[in-house]
């Protein structure tokens, strides 16, 4: 359907050409001396008429598109359509004039506009390019709505299906091994047992919690990560040491939710419980250059076989970066000998930006 | 040697987690029949105690570093009772369904761990079912081979998939070679053919399994055999149906 035909646009587009009668009346009333309420009768319907005939234009803007045409026969179809549609028009005007006027007046009108019909019908094909280039505009319009509606609608279905992923994200293999642990600890230590029950409940709620918002400060994220490592080194005890390097004008950085605690499963699962005597892990983090920097690094075997959902993290943190910032963020992974490193960089957007 | 005629059975905890430990011990607490002989943090002191102390019961984590759950097993030999452990891995648990193996989850509850030692308890002296089809049948669908286990002695050596250049049969035993070094291990050509990436290993001869990354060149060899040259200088006999595997492999590559 004619777009015009939608929330009240028809009267904006029937008020833009008041201009035009009421010029065309004056013109009338004394080149043609006519009456004022002859030359009302005439122009009114006459424009009115061309006002929808315009609309008309629609057609073959929609059916030659600005790109994909060729320009030859671009120029034709508004060519033909405008001489076809103003020499209907001018038809359409005589009619008028022959009904409302006398039989003398119609005859000095016909005297006196005789030599201006060229100029009078090329007014009429240059009002209808007119239309033409309106309906472009407007079709123009119509597409980039479309089109943002189109985004919208598929940004809602991408943050749908990564807070599934989120919600898979809590690693069963986690859960239950910090549970086991629970459940030794009641016997040796029953209150280092309760301080765990409460550690994996604060870490589950956080997740919880976390996973709904779109960002987080990243002081929000260190909070989850804390409790995390702490929950990990009650189960690995000695095996697993931490060392965090974090700049204090990093904390207020936003970054989406959860995507660090992958990266230090990963290096606990597919590092530090890869050998038997442990190892380390780090976590540094600063902003600089517009950029917050994350580093996570671990010790690891590099003969170990990689476990089977080795790199299922890593992608899942890589996919969500790209959907967040495109290009701009980088995530690098190197495997330096007995050293496993993620580095990830993102532009900052901090909370007094935003 | 019949289990039940002894007094005290030997069990080895075996977890890499200190608590997880402890857990199997405060069960087995209460079974004054079951004298606790070690406890291994990982898969090579297992190995290690298996031989020292010749338990009848092991309790064995399957994750663990360096060596499997399974790993261990293929280790030692089946004629151990072992209830595997494990957190959270359904191929496993299918893997223990499958071939009857008793195993416990985490968090062990004490209902299940006396159900578990009961039934290890009337199955001590009984064989346990092949590690390695254990192993075949707890490895998620799709994925290949990753490493191999061998034991020289009492020394373990791990060789990792990528390093393993060819395999050659010998009776019942594979050789494997790998950075200029065989190591023997019983298993026979055709099951380690099935657990390789077929588009890594071929077949190249009854008694060959090649690495294709290591194949420099082919030679003609006699009227219908070939040779294939490996980068460290090996010549391995090309049989006409292994040419033919390799062509096709090669043109997939393509």
């Amino acid at each position: 359907m004619h777009p015009l035909f939608k929330r009240g646009r028809f009267s904006l587009y029937l008020l833009a050409w008041v201009p035009l009668v009421i010029t065309s009346i004056y013109v009338l009333e004394t080149r043609g001396g006519l009456g004022w309420w002859q030359a009302t009768a005439i122009a009114v319907p006459v424009f009115l008429v061309y006002a929808v005939l315009c609309l008309f234009a629609w057609y073959p803007c929609r059916a030659t598109p600005l790109t994909n045409v060729s320009f030859i026969r671009w120029v034709l179809t508004h060519l033909i359509a405008a001489i076809f549609i103003s020499f209907v028009w001018m038809q359409f005007g005589a009619l008028v004039s022959y009904a409302v006027l006398s039989r003398e007046q119609f005859a000095a009108i016909g005297q006196e506009f005789r030599p201006q019909v060229n100029a009078i019908s090329t007014i009429g094909i240059l009002i209808y390019l007119l239309s033409v280039a309106f309906h472009y505009v407007l079709i123009a319009m119509e597409d980039s709505r479309r089109a943002e509606s189109q985004t919208a609608e598929a940004r809602i279905l991408a943050r749908d299906a990564e807070l599934k992923a989120l919600k898979a994200q809590i690693n069963p293999h986690f859960l239950f091994n910090s549970l086991n642990s629970i459940s030794a600890l009641t016997s040796i230590d029953p209150s280092r047992a309760r301080d765990m029950c409460v550690l994996l409940g604060e870490f589950l709620r956080m997740t919880l919690g976390l996973g709904e918002k779109t960002v987080v400060r990243f002081s929000e994220e260190l909070d989850l990560l804390q409790k995390y490592l702490t929950i990990e080194k009650i189960r690995f005890g000695e095996r697993l040491k931490t060392q965090e390097m974090i700049q204090e004008e990093s904390k207020a950085c936003l970054l989406p939710p959860l995507l660090l605690q992958p990266l230090l499963e990963n290096a606990i699962r597919h590092g530090i419980a890869s050998l038997p005597e442990g190892g380390e892990v780090r976590l540094t983090a600063e902003r600089q250059n517009g950029r917050l920097e994350i580093l996570v690094e671990n010790s690891w075997d590099p003969d170990a076989p990689p476990r089977r959902s080795n790199g299922l993290g890593l992608r899942n943190v890589k996919q969500r970066l790209e959907a967040r910032y495109g290009e701009d963020a980088l995530l690098r992974v190197v495997a330096d000998g007995e050293l496993f490193q993620v580095s990830l960089s993102i532009p900052i957007e901090s909370e007094d930006r935003v | 040697m019949n289990a039940s005629t002894k007094k005290r059975w030997r069990a080895l905890i075996v977890d890499d987690e200190e608590l997880a430990r402890h857990i199997i011990r405060e069960l087995l607490q209460p079974h004054t029949e079951i004298e606790v002989a070690a406890e291994c943090a990982n898969g090579f002191e297992a190995v290690k105690a298996c031989t020292e102390h010749k338990p009848d019961l092991i309790f064995l984590d399957v994750q663990m570093p360096k060596l499997t759950g399974f790993d261990v097993l293929e280790l030692i030999g089946e004629d151990v009772s072992v209830i595997f452990v494990t957190a959270y891995d359904q191929y496993a648990m299918r893997a223990f369904e499958v071939h009857a193996v008793d195993y416990l989850l985490k968090p062990i509850g004490k209902q299940r761990f006396e159900e578990a030692l009961e039934r290890a308890k009337s199955r001590l002296g009984e064989k346990m079912p092949s590690a390695q089809k254990l192993a075949d049948s707890a490895r998620p669908p799709q994925q290949f081979l990753e490493r191999i286990v061998v034991k020289d002695g009492t020394r373990v050596t791990l060789i990792p998939i990528t390093k393993l250049d060819y395999v050659e049969a010998q009776d019942d035993y594979v050789a494997l070679a790998s950075q200029g070094k065989k190591h023997l291990k019983q298993q026979t050509i055709a099951s380690l053919e099935a657990c390789l990436d077929p588009s890594c290993f071929v077949r190249i001869h009854r008694s060959y399994i090649v690495n294709l990354e290591r194949v420099v060149r082919i030679e003609p060899y006699g009227k219908e055999s070939r040779l294939a040259i490996l980068g460290d200088g090996a010549r391995l006999p090309v049989s006409r149906n292994g040419y033919a595997r390799l062509q096709t492999l090669l043109d997939e590559r393509k």
